[in-house]
């Protein structure tokens, strides 16, 4: 246990790195554009944290099944790096994706029918919460292969590549994930070709059960990565600010021709690895101590601070989010069932469908 | 004159190899197109298929990847994903299990799992099967496994024209479609039929028509078949020899046809015959045509054993042409 506290004190905030966000706000026209910005940063972490703390009350009351892993307390990594990219960008994902798919702009509504096995969830309920997809927006898993997706991050960014343009590839993954060969097969390949790629290493510092001191021979995770010869830098995964101003200049790099980045994001769950979990492998004063560190709170005190935020307008978003996951149930719920006649569908494509 | 004189002239002899190369030489004028894999450039690919295509399309279109079979391949289908039309060459099927998991948790799976939004269409092609001494880890015939698979198309191309043509079906597939190419068929020699423009990826093949038994097979034990089936007309047994061609989705019309003529079947693969393909098409015909055999179904398969490297060990696990002309004369006895 003495280990991971002290792994967990190791963590310093990046100070330097996001400094031009806050002098960029030092005129009254910037300051009001920032707090605009921030508060939408707020919003979108609330939206995550109380669509999945619903998840975890329709799990108990048996509305929606399976593995739920839940990404409660890591919501700075989707959105800050989500904000870094752009409508044509593409985004590859893992099982604990809801907040990825929600940072992307999938709908709640279509989330949570997905959750609740609906024909207008976003994979029409064959999909479920580990495979959550939205061509539409570019968002491609939803993949509970851990590194699985990986390769294939690899494949859309070679594919935008080939076809010209500046379209960035975002792949999230884990600690766990970096253990994988995949992960170093594809940072091989992606810094071999250059690939516009952005690795997203969202180190919780576990793999399950598995601490990362555990699973790592090696835990400093950038300097790995980056002796495949791209840039690869960490950043405090519990300040959405530090990592959107990571994010950018990472996808500007790539969106310049500068091959693949790698970016570890320092965080933390919250809650156990799945719905299953008994959360046997951690102390209890551990999480405490990181829950001092809640992305959501951080934030809205240094709004508050800076006098960006007043308990009108956080009541007020408050309830504004509550009624969007609200909705969303509501629709989950009197959505039709995706019917059984279609169980065949979709295995090959249908006439039509070609894309 | 001069039409008689062109189309009594035969056409120029081809092999295998070279019918590979010129469909993929042919499908490469589409821009979307890309072949990728280990050493298919400069090396010209282990098997020679694509020597000369780096020098006609460039290091771009005809990709050496490094030794890393789950990322490219799984590099494959993600850039299907992305709008390209990428042919991923795998040495032998033997190594492909290093991207077993991106062909089946991603290839066969993100249609049905994105509810239908994305299609994966993405050729792997790979070679498969044992013949040249090669010892057990470059010689296994697992391309039953693949065909256990639902959401990919599973192809044999055991001729000529299968090789020169079926190519373009499968980049015309949505879905995610695998050749494999049987190691001991690059040499074989013949003449291209100049009447053949397309094939179809769904119908097995009537390759010699008879009225005692049908021989299943496809692939590398194709030739092997039609030997024996030349054995045995000296006999006096006509045997049919049917092409499977597409082993997912199986053509159970044209087998069952066949049987159902026949009342005799013996189904040649050269995997072993645990859980094989074999196993799944003699199921089949008890299913499907139960009533109409006069015997039971015979399969000639691999021994169940590593295929081992000594030429007469090797020789005596693979299903020969003795050992289908023994199964066909226990069929019909
Ligand atoms: C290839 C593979 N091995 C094992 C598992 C089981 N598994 C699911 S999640 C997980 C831990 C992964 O940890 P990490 O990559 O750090 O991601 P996190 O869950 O912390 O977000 C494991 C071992 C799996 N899904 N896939």
């Amino acid at each position: 246990m003495s280990t991971t506290t002290a792994r967990t004190d190791e963590r310093a905030r990046p100070a330097a790195r996001k400094g031009t966000r806050k002098k960029a706000s030092t005129t009254t026209a910037h300051r009001a554009t920032a707090s605009d910005h921030r508060l939408s940063l707020l919003r979108q972490m609330l939206v995550i944290r109380r669509f999945e703390e619903r998840c975890v009350e329709l799990y108990s009351s048996t509305k929606i099944r399976g593995f739920v892993h839940l990404y409660i307390g890591e919501e700075a990594v989707a959105v800050g790096v989500n904000e870094a990219l752009r409508q044509e960008d593409a985004v590859v994902s893992t099982y604990r994706e809801h907040g990825h798919a929600l940072a992307r702009g999938v709908p709640a509504d279509a989330v949570m029918a997905e959750m609740y096995g609906k024909v207008t969830g976003c994979s029409r309920g064959h999909g479920g919460s580990m495979h959550l997809f939205d061509a539409d927006r570019r968002f491609y898993g939803g993949n509970a292969i851990v590194a699985g997706g990986l390769p294939l991050a690899a494949g859309l960014a070679l594919a935008d590549r080939m076809r010209g343009g500046t379209r960035v590839t975002c792949c999230f993954f884990g600690d766990g994930a970096f253990a994988e060969g995949e992960f170093h097969e594809t940072a091989n390949l992606a810094a071999l070709w250059r690939l516009p790629l952005l690795l997203v290493c969202e180190n919780n510092l576990y793999a399950m059960g598995t601490s990362l001191a555990r699973e790592h021979a090696q835990t400093n995770l950038a300097m790995r990565a980056s002796s495949y010869g791209m840039p690869a830098w960490t950043v405090d995964g519990m300040d959405v600010l530090a990592v959107e101003a990571a994010a950018l200049q990472a996808a500007e790099s790539i969106r310049a021709g500068n091959g693949p980045h790698f970016l570890e994001a320092q965080t933390y769950r919250f809650r156990a690895h799945s719905m299953y979990d008994p959360d046997r492998y951690r102390a209890k004063s551990e999480i405490e101590q990181w829950k001092e560190r809640d992305p959501l709170q951080g934030l809205a005190d240094r709004m508050r601070s800076e006098g960006q935020l007043e308990d009108r307008t956080m009541e007020q978003l408050e309830q504004d989010v509550l009624d969007v996951i609200e909705r969303a149930v509501r629709s989950a719920e009197d959505a039709p069932a995706e019917p059984v006649a279609d169980l065949l569908r979709y295995v090959t494509s249908e006439p039509g469908n070609t894309p | 004159m001069n039409t008689r004189r062109a189309s009594t002239k035969a056409p120029p002899p081809t092999t295998y190899r070279e019918a590979l190369r010129e469909a993929l030489r042919e499908a490469l004028h589409d821009e979307r197109v890309f072949l990728m894999g280990e050493d298919v450039g400069r090396y010209g690919g282990c098997f020679g298929v694509s020597l000369g295509l780096l020098e006609e399309f460039g290091p771009d279109r005809i990709r050496d990847t490094p030794l890393s079979e789950s990322a490219f391949v799984g590099a494959g289908i993600g850039a299907a994903l992305g709008g390209m039309r990428p042919v991923v060459e795998i040495m032998t099927v033997n190594f492909s299990l290093l991207a077993l998991d991106q062909i089946l948790n991603n290839a066969a799976t993100l249609l049905h799992m994105s509810g239908g939004q994305l299609s994966v269409p993405v050729v792997i092609r790979m070679t498969t099967g044992a013949g040249r001494q090669l010892g057990a880890q470059h010689s296994h015939s697992l391309e039953g496994w693949y065909a256990h698979i639902p959401g990919i198309r599973v192809l044999a191309p055991a001729t000529l024209d299968d090789a020169r043509h079926m190519l373009a079906a499968a980049l015309a597939d949505p879905d995610p479609v695998l050749i494999f190419e049987h190691g001991s068929l690059y040499n074989a020699a013949g003449v291209l039929d100049p009447t053949i423009e397309a094939v179809d990826l769904d119908s097995a093949a009537v390759r010699r028509p008879g009225k005692d038994v049908s021989v299943i097979t496809y692939g590398g034990s194709l030739s092997k078949a039609m030997a024996a089936a030349d054995i045995l007309s000296g006999d006096g047994i006509s045997a049919e020899v049917l092409d499977l061609r597409a082993l997912r989705p199986l053509d159970d019309a044209t087998v069952m046809e066949s049987v159902g003529r026949t009342h005799r079947a013996v189904v040649v693969d050269e995997a072993w015959r645990s859980g094989s393909l074999a196993a799944e098409i003699s199921a089949r015909i008890t299913e499907q045509v139960f009533y109409e055999l006069d015997a039971p179904v015979q399969r000639v398969c691999s021994a169940e054993v590593p295929i081992p490297y000594a030429r007469q060990l090797e020789e005596a696990a693979l299903p020969q042409p003795a050992s289908i002309v023994d199964a066909v004369r226990l069929a019909v006895s």
